[in-house]
């Protein structure tokens, strides 16, 4: 296949992006986008040309590094995929696609796709752990816990904190990735202790960290590449009254 | 503090008074809907809003705090909201959120200003002075003949029919908004509530346009 590329560069948080038009002449509909963006760089490295930077570790869809609005959605839209997961048949020769970062005030750009996501980092930091004694192993089975409240953690704690809530939010809110961890531990004992605290701590962070309000548009949960709901955000919402009312 | 500052905080206030706006609105869609039953049901149930004296000016104070507070939080939020993307992306597609929720501070500014319009024209009497006619001794107007004239011509008309299409598209986002808003909603119930509140805007509007098509239309008159 061939493709035209529409790519976002950008020299650093202050330089001005713009897009920039690269041909990849030769695209195997087997590889993944990223393969497909490998094979542009080495043609522009061997001309001596900068090649376009873009956050990328694992590349089997956990690691929530790669990070890349195409055609206009995160992820490029399909669904429960990350950009590494992403792979060259879903486009047809000749197409011409967008690539940009994820974009928001919370996420300053480092240069072309990659963003700073430490704001992320800032929320969890917050109050999305639970405190305990360290000491040996605790046993198995030592604290009981409910088939259903673990299975919930478990479906919240599928985040990878890539960002795509954020970037796909019309608000750049980061309600989702907050009430992922916040509903996550609000089920489980070892998390209930702290819930109160919690919960108004990171979404302060959220708040302090430049991510917008949510207003409910759910865009975040057709976005997420792990399918997180919306649910936890409702759920979050629950545990900011309990800790309000308190 | 925590609730007038927090982000959380100031979308409760939005979903409380939201949802008691909406309250309003169709308690009003109610009251207003006499008409249709004749002049005598519509000015009786005046005359009993009239009766209930200082009550109603509780009642006049409640709804301008709810529509104060909801109007100066949600343009507050949407400041904030737009100053968190401070550049879009050149391509942008939605996948699930629509026009009235990305329009919300439109659809309320523009129902701010009907709703002056609509004091000015049936409250305070400023825009139609000849439209009313009193009734009784205790200083009430006729009710029927106020709304049937103030009818009669197709601009206030076509104001209020446009000004409802504004109302169905803010309550049809804000009605669900205020289950997920206070964590009444899971992902069973979110779908029923979206359609709900769709329903709840649909009779909402076509309610209250009905009022002014069909008096304009000539179906109900003096």
């Amino acid at each position: 296949m061939k493709l035209k590329l529409h790519v976002w560069r950008q020299n650093g948080p202050n330089d001005k992006g713009r897009l920039e038009t690269y041909e990849a002449p030769d695209v195997s509909p087997d590889q993944s986008f990223l393969e497909m963006l490998d094979d542009v760089n080495q043609a522009l490295a061997k001309e001596g040309r900068d090649i376009i930077a873009f956050d990328h570790d694992c590349r089997e869809g956990i690691c929530g590094m790669c990070s890349q609005v195409i055609n206009g959605k995160a992820h490029g839209g399909q669904e429960r995929t990350t950009v590494c997961q992403l792979h060259m048949r879903e486009f047809n020769d000749g197409d011409e696609i967008y690539i940009e970062p994820w974009k928001a005030k919370a996420f300053p750009i480092i240069k072309d796709l990659a963003v700073d996501r430490t704001g992320l980092e800032k929320i969890i930091q917050a109050g999305g752990y639970t405190s305990c004694h360290t000491g040996g192993v605790a046993d198995g089975n030592a604290l009981p816990i409910g088939k259903e409240a673990a299975d919930y953690a478990m479906d919240a704690a599928e985040c990878i904190g890539c960002g795509a809530c954020v970037a796909s939010c019309p608000n750049s809110s980061a309600m989702l990735f907050t009430s992922a961890k916040v509903a996550q531990l609000a089920v489980l004992p070892q998390g209930k202790v702290e819930a109160h605290r919690r919960v108004m701590a990171m979404t302060e962070a959220a708040k302090e960290s430049d991510f917008g309000n949510c207003t409910n548009h759910y865009e975040c949960q057709a976005a997420c590449p792990k399918g997180i709901d919306v649910k936890f955000i409702a759920k979050l919402n629950r545990e900011y009254l309990k800790a309000l009312i308190k | 503090m925590q609730l007038t500052q927090s982000s959380v905080g100031r979308k409760i206030i939005m979903a409380v008074t939201g949802i008691v706006l909406v309250a309003f609105v169709c308690v009003h869609l109610l009251g207003n809907t006499s008409i249709f039953v004749g002049a005598d049901a519509i000015n009786a149930y005046a005359q009993k809003l009239h009766s209930l004296g200082p009550l109603v000016w509780v009642f006049r104070l409640v709804m301008l705090a709810a529509f104060v507070i909801h109007i100066f939080f949600g343009i507050q939020l949407t400041i904030e909201n737009k100053a968190a993307t401070p550049e879009a992306n050149v391509q942008v597609k939605r996948q699930k959120t629509g026009f009235a929720a990305e329009t919300m501070v439109i659809s309320g500014l523009v129902l701010l200003a009907f709703v002056i319009y609509h004091l000015l024209h049936f409250t305070v009497r400023v825009t139609n002075p000849e439209i009313y006619v009193p009734m009784g001794d205790q200083g009430m107007v006729d009710v029927y003949y106020m709304v049937v004239m103030g009818f009669q011509a197709v601009l206030p008309v076509a104001v209020y029919v446009v000004a409802m299409g504004f109302l169905f598209l803010h309550v049809s986002h804000g009605f669900q908004s205020f289950f997920q808003t206070l964590g009444l909603s899971n992902d069973k119930s979110l779908p029923i509530t979206m359609n709900i509140s769709k329903l709840i805007a649909v009779v909402l509007l076509l309610g209250y346009i009905s009022i002014p098509v069909l008096i304009v239309a000539g179906l109900v008159k003096i």
